[in-house]
């Protein structure tokens, strides 16, 4: 397991994720790394700033995007005010970041992987298909709404066939799962990887099960602590017990989560 | 400068212990310092026998604090007993084991199950639970009913000291004090969460599923401090405080105010090494103003 940590590191650089990121509020956050090694694609950390006092209270989770020798990379959405106070860092600015927190993806050398990515759930397959071993096997199905600028998707298209679907209305989002139906039978035999909205996570859920696909999906509960200690971001496993999403998770494996 | 404490017969090497429900079963803390450098681990609500909890949501922030409905999950005593004390440095840091149960006869049962344990240095009851239908915050909010639940642990509690968890969600904390001392208990930690809830006038529904929950973190200090005040001068046990440390002056004016130790709760959420620090920064910050001695110190508030 890698060691875990938690440190005060400054902030290398926060802007808008490319010229549309501002409108839509996606973000790139830099931090120096605070001794993360050995981070496994799909692992998060939480994240928060010494100035913010009490009030945000807690910490925010995000999933680690890239974990480099000198900096770690997130990608974010602004979803509210801890979000948002993100975006007014500063450089040189401390942040308070424990992790690498939770359980990865699976990687599976051999087997064809699908990745599906709705939104912002795109920002950890940036590291698994930068650490994969095999990265030929890797395939990308990414949903987006906000321009595909606006995502690390170029980032990724440099390192495994990515292939994109941008709903612009509700009425698009049926034929959006038709082509994740698609892809999915296709991976017969491999896996599937899914990060995003509940709903998408459960239409995989549900499309791999029908297919016979082995698929993982990662959760975003509401966390507090991150280290499995406040019993706040439970979800139910099938036996209807309650497991902490962050310990347990944020990676599950489809069938082994309620959705 | 000399940090140990002594709790009704519960020594700890410095005051700075983690509140139960705050710190997992404490190993979940181990990589972000040493469980050794602490005076004590509180370890979640044990009952006798698992718990699933409440549904989600179950936490809310709100300012300066957090409102939570966990509904004591946990892994129940047996298991925590078996799988996770034997990881916990006890001989080194007195673990003490928090119990739930809905009834005097369990509660009982209980204390004897944990007492026995060698790991398990004492006891600390939790009578102040506002999360839980059966029991909990009741037993709390009726001196002669948590006389009895105090009285039913003791006698099952062999030699192991016992520290009984109060709850603020009373007119008059100092009865309920004063009733659990007359019944035995070696020490008391207050406070417990204060009853609060959260709303969203948007979707026009309650932040908790549970509707109501228990509100801890900074926000509540104010009325911490004034709780240990009252209890620490109206009882001759020890007094163990909490309720929104958040830094080493916040201790200090626990201890000010008559606290023997100190548990933190929320601000280990903050950041997981807080307990940690503190534990270091302790000494430091009262060094810093003057204080030589924790013990001339503690209870020494100047009033009127
Ligand atoms: C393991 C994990 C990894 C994550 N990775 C990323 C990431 O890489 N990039 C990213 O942009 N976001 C990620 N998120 C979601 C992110 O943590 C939330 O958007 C953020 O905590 C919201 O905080 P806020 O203060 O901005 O919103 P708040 O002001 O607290 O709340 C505003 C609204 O945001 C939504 N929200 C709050 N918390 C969450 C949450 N945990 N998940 C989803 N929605 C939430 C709710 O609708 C809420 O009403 C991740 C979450 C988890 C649990
Ligand atoms: C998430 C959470 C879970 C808790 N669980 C328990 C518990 O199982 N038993 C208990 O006696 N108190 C429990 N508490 C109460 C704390 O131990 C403490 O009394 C309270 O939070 C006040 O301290 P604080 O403001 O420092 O958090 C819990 C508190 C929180 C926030
Ligand atoms: S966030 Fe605290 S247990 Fe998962």
């Amino acid at each position: 397991m890698p060691h875990r940590h938690c440190r005060d590191v400054p902030v290398l650089a926060v802007a808008p994720a490319g010229p549309e990121g501002l409108a839509n509020g996606l973000w790139r956050l830099e931090l120096e790394n605070p001794g993360f090694t050995g981070v496994k694609p799909g692992q998060f950390a939480m994240l928060r700033p010494p100035a913010w006092g009490f009030d945000p209270l807690w910490a925010r989770p995000l999933s680690i995007s890239r974990a480099l020798d000198d900096r770690i990379v997130f990608h974010f959405l602004v979803a509210g005010r801890g979000t948002a106070a993100f975006t007014r860092l500063a450089p040189g600015e401390p942040v308070t970041v424990w992790g690498p927190l939770g359980q990865g993806f699976a990687v599976e050398p051999g087997a064809p992987t699908l990745l599906v990515g709705g939104g912002i759930g795109i920002a950890p397959f940036v590291e698994y298909a930068a650490t994969h071993p095999t990265p030929g096997k890797l395939a990308l199905l990414f949903g987006h709404r906000p321009p595909r600028s606006c995502y690390p998707y170029d980032e990724l298209g440099a390192m495994i066939a990515v292939e994109s679907f941008q709903d612009k209305t509700p009425e698009d989002i049926p034929r959006f799962v038709e082509l994740l139906e698609k892809r999915i039978a296709e991976h017969a035999g491999g896996l599937v990887l899914a990060c995003g909205p509940t709903p998408l996570l459960r239409s995989v859920k549900n499309l791999a099960d029908k297919h016979g696909v082995r698929a993982q999906v990662s959760l975003e509960n509401r966390m507090a602590c991150g280290v499995g200690a406040c019993l706040g971001c439970v979800a139910e496993n099938p036996e209807g017990h309650r497991v902490q999403t962050c310990v347990k998770g944020p990676v599950f494996w489809a069938d082994k989560v309620t959705l | 400068m000399d940090l140990r404490v002594d709790l009704g017969g519960l020594t700890l090497k410095n005051p700075v212990m983690t509140a139960s429900g705050t710190f997992g079963y404490g190993l979940e803390f181990a990589p972000y310092g040493d469980l050794r450098s602490l005076g004590g681990i509180v370890v979640k609500g044990l009952s006798l026998k698992p718990r699933e909890g409440n549904p989600v949501p179950r936490l809310a922030e709100t300012p300066s604090g957090m409102l939570n409905a966990i509904g004591l999950q946990n892994c129940g005593a047996e298991r925590f007993l078996k799988s996770m004390l034997p990881g916990l440095p006890w001989r080194e840091t007195p673990v003490v084991a928090n119990l739930y149960a809905c009834d005097t006869l369990e509660f009982a049962e209980l204390a004897g199950l944990l007492a026995s344990a060698e790991g398990v240095a004492a006891l600390e009851v939790n009578i102040s639970c506002p999360n839980v239908q059966a029991g909990g915050v009741l037993f709390g909010q009726d001196p002669a009913l948590a006389a009895r639940v105090t009285e039913a642990v003791k006698a099952r509690a062999g030699s192991k000291p016992v520290m009984v968890k109060l709850s603020p969600n009373v007119t008059d904390i100092v009865a309920v004090a004063k009733a659990v001392e007359g019944a035995g208990a070696d020490a008391i930690s207050l406070i417990n969460t204060l009853t609060g809830m959260a709303v969203d006038v948007r979707t026009r529904k309650p932040r908790l599923a549970n509707v109501v929950g228990g509100l801890s973190g900074p926000a509540i200090k104010p009325v911490a401090l004034r709780c240990v005040w009252q209890v620490s001068r109206a009882v001759s046990i020890p007094v163990v405080g909490m309720g929104g440390i958040s830094s080493a002056t916040d201790a200090l004016e626990f201890i000010l105010v008559g606290a023997g130790a100190v548990q933190v709760g929320t601000a280990n959420f903050l950041r997981p090494d807080f307990s940690f620090r503190l534990a270091e920064e302790l000494p430091l910050a009262a060094q810093a103003l003057g204080i030589t001695d924790l013990s001339t110190f503690r209870g020494s508030l100047a009033v009127g």
